[in-house]
């Protein structure tokens, strides 16, 4: 009697590519909002915000990529195969904009305008990518002897490219109640208006994804409303709705992380609505973790550096935000 | 594109995004190891000249290690984009080395390289030492993982197929298989003799300008001892590598000499230079020397080894590439042993800092470490050829099933982007090196308390336009 592999090793995924989601994607959000915010100084304190914990966001990723491939080689081959094209541009995004990001701070006033844009535009290109390719994957790949075998542009459909645009409202939803913390004065008011509209839609967003999905899978249907599952899950649509009205509510006052946390909470539940949709699966619509899983040498081998290691990369993690903690004032930079 | 195949393009790209990628680990590696030795000099000597070179070469490592990270996250994708078969196949085995890796170079970034990068002055000098001698032994430990997954898509040996699929039997085995040691130690000491190079060419661009004082001096005159000891290393590595691949991989070393058949009881002679032709079957317009060719493979004046024709056509790696590229790589490495010589000699009549021919040729010999890097990476992975894990499966099964469409639109958009991101970064990384060493205790330090970032470009200064050539805007 040993340990279960494959549930242990998807839920370490599972929490990686939660960590992925949650503190890349205010980061990106940032960039995502650069458009509604004119002034220099303001985009410059934006950024300072992010500066000193970007790219430890970005481990997250390459580390969920590397142990999915270690672990569920058979979910990473098909499923990395299937999204080629939009993993490709997200990355490319990705790569593009953490450039620009460093250069906006090398380059001298006559070139950060274009720095400022070339931002904006990878981090827009990232993340709608980044949602299309989750959209994607909901739709589930059709497969043959263990590969993929669709089209390359099988990716494209209503649905994926609606979950594209609607995790740009996520992630601009998390940028600016991340502003809201980090930021004080004229940016701060502006943040604070941006952030009820940026709710709204957000939360019309979940509620189309939420109808659109049981619709289009019936199984999934199956999972939520057959009884008695809908009176264990019936808390996450709830508590989605709560949580959004006390995000509204919240920034009647003079808010400052209560928008942040629970924007954070809403963004949870989200990911555990997904998982709820999923499990056991790793590849929709009918492929599961046991099934798709390394053989045990594999999945025992690495899970050894990674218990040892992932609670370091967390406490580092944790630290350096302790460190950065507090308002960001203009014209005070980190980088 | 170019009517290659989906196949070909997915070997291209592969091939382009890697060539990248490596440039800056290899630097990254050496860099680090000398920054170890100049701190444990300046701390065993207290002379300011090794404290002031550790800066200055400190930024330039901080802004190669961020495109290093950069590059390499489009790496830990591409197994699954692009080589679905070869992961699905194998990822039980080449995955948690690589897993390995990732989780060694964060531990390291997360534990070291912001108190080594920011923490001069934050904590005591024997654990900023620690730091960076723990960074340096990190990037050879992430160089360790890789090498070994790589090592064993060449030399493969520890494991079982079972239902379709490679399982890992035994880690020891997989880890430390035939190749796995020689390959370490080669890449190693290419890390060593690149950064060298470069920080050779470094120096002697500075004293050729003028720019003449004891920092520059110190730091041409260390790369120049450490050229001198690693190069006829390398040769010596180069060599046994030689002598396992022949053992192992007798294919890849037949296509590599340009050897096709052996008549009974006649030496081999080394084909210095020569076209092989894969259809022709023959090396055309070679140019020979008798007998060399068996000493150098057999360690015999006398020896055999198999040529080309005995083996199945389609078991054959592309001759005209690897004859070439092997090329490339043997005659840098000898005239980075010339450098090193010439180096020794103008040390030993005091003219080491003033002779313009030598100063010249090292700053030409700049960028060949990592070109000789390049070239023997393409001469043992083309060399492995046509099989992407050695005698278990081929490369035509191993990947994805993209139409050659997709294909050549991803490779445009890698092209562009990379082209402009590193080019743009390498160009800032020479710009830094433009500027030369200075003295740590007047540079301007806009460090104003204890929240400084650990992100690795926020070490190299701001306000540097990248657009304006080095020599333009110099102060002073």
């Amino acid at each position: 009697m040993g340990i279960d592999l494959p549930v242990v090793w998807a839920v370490i995924i599972a929490f990686g590519l939660m960590m992925y989601v949650i503190m890349d994607g205010f980061d990106l959000g940032i960039g995502i909002l650069f458009p509604f915010v004119r002034d220099r100084e303001d985009r410059d304190t934006m950024v300072n915000t992010v500066a000193p914990v970007w790219d430890g966001n970005e481990t997250w990723l390459v580390l969920g990529g590397a142990a999915m491939m270690a672990v569920f080689p058979l979910a990473y081959a098909v499923i990395l195969s299937a999204l080629y094209l939009p993993l490709v541009l997200m990355l490319l995004g990705l790569i593009w904009r953490g450039v620009a990001f460093e250069f906006r701070f090398k380059a001298d006033e006559h070139h950060k305008p274009f720095w400022d844009r070339a931002f904006a535009g990878g981090s827009y290109v990232a993340t709608f990518f980044q949602g299309v390719s989750l959209g994607a994957f909901l739709n589930g790949f059709p497969i043959e002897n263990g590969s993929y075998v669709g089209g390359a542009l099988d990716w494209i459909t209503p649905f994926s490219l609606f979950t594209g645009l609607g995790l740009i409202v996520a992630y601009a939803l998390l940028g600016s109640t991340w502003l809201i913390i980090k930021t004080e004065g004229a940016l701060y008011d502006r943040m604070v208006a941006l952030a009820r509209p940026i709710t709204l839609t957000l939360l019309a967003v979940i509620g189309i994804v939420s109808l659109w999905t049981p619709f289009a899978h019936p199984d999934i249907t199956e999972r939520w409303f057959s009884f008695p599952n809908i009176v264990f899950f019936s808390p996450v649509p709830v508590l989605v709705l709560v949580s959004s009205w006390l995000i509204l509510r919240s920034l009647n006052g003079a808010p400052h992380v209560a928008p942040f946390l629970l924007a954070l909470f809403v963004l949870f539940l989200g990911y555990s609505g997904l998982g709820i949709s999923l499990w056991p699966n790793i590849i929709p619509p009918d492929i599961t973790i046991r099934e798709a899983a390394a053989p045990p040498q594999s999945m025992g081998f690495t899970l050894v550096g990674a218990l040892f290691i992932i609670p370091f990369i967390l406490a580092y993690t944790a630290w350096s935000y302790y460190v950065f903690r507090g308002k960001v004032k203009a014209g005070e930079g980190y980088h | 594109m170019f009517g290659l195949t989906a196949l070909e393009l997915a070997r291209i790209q592969f091939g382009f995004t890697i060539s990248f990628h490596i440039i800056f680990p290899a630097i990254t590696i050496g860099l680090a190891s000398y920054l170890a030795v100049l701190e444990g000099l300046w701390l065993w000597k207290r002379d300011t000249v090794y404290r002031d070179l550790y800066h200055f070469w400190s930024k330039i490592f901080a802004v190669n290690f961020a495109m290093g990270v950069v590059s390499g996250l489009v790496m830990a994708y591409q197994f699954g984009t692009n080589w679905s078969y070869f992961s699905a196949f194998a990822g039980s085995v080449t995955g948690p080395l690589l897993a390995y890796e990732v989780l060694t170079a964060f531990f390291l970034e997360a534990g070291f390289l912001g108190v080594m990068l920011f923490g001069w002055n934050k904590v005591g000098p024997g654990l900023h030492f620690f730091s960076t001698i723990m960074v340096a032994l990190g990037t050879l430990i992430s160089a360790t993982w890789i090498l070994a997954s790589n090592s064993w898509m060449q030399t493969p040996q520890g494991f079982e197929i079972i239902n379709g699929i490679v399982v890992p039997v035994n880690w020891f085995e997989v880890i430390f298989n035939p190749s796995f040691p020689y390959r370490l130690a080669h890449m190693t000491v290419a890390a060593f003799l690149a950064t060298a190079l470069f920080v050779g060419a470094s120096g002697a661009w500075h004293l050729l300008r003028g720019n003449d004082n004891r920092r520059v001096r110190t730091m041409l005159s260390m790369a120049m001892w450490m050229l001198l000891v690693s190069a006829p290393l390398q040769i010596l590595i180069g060599d046994l590598h030689g002598l396992n691949t022949l053992k192992h991989q007798p294919a890849k070393i037949a296509a590599l000499e340009g050897h096709w058949e052996n008549k009974p009881g006649e030496a081999i002679p080394l084909t210095l230079f020569g076209w092989p032709d894969m259809e022709k079957e023959e090396t055309l317009y070679a140019l020979k020397i008798p007998r060399l060719g068996s000493l150098i493979l057999t360690h015999d004046w006398n020896g055999q080894f198999p040529g080309l024709k005995e083996f199945a056509k389609e078991d054959r790696p592309n001759a005209t590439v690897v004859f070439w590229s092997f090329r490339i790589m043997v005659g840098l490495g000898m005239l980075m042993l010339l450098l090193g010589a010439w180096g020794l000699w103008l040390r030993w009549r005091d003219r080491l800092f003033d002779t313009n021919l030598f100063l010249r040729f090292a700053t030409v010999m700049g960028p060949t470490g990592l070109i000789a890097i390049l070239a023997g990476w393409y001469t043992t992975e083309i060399g492995r050829q046509p099989w992407i894990v050695y005698g278990v499966m081929r490369t035509k099964d191993a990947v994805s099933n993209h139409s050659a469409l997709a294909m050549s639109t991803t490779l445009v958009a890698f092209i562009v982007v990379y082209f402009i991101v590193f080019g743009i970064g390498t160009r800032y990384m020479l710009k830094l090196v433009a500027k030369g060493p200075e003295d740590h205790e007047h540079e301007p330090t806009d460090d104003t308390g204890a929240r400084r970032p650990a992100r690795p470009l926020s070490a190299a200064p701001d306000q540097m336009d990248m657009f304006v050539p080095a020599n333009h805007d110099r102060k002073g």
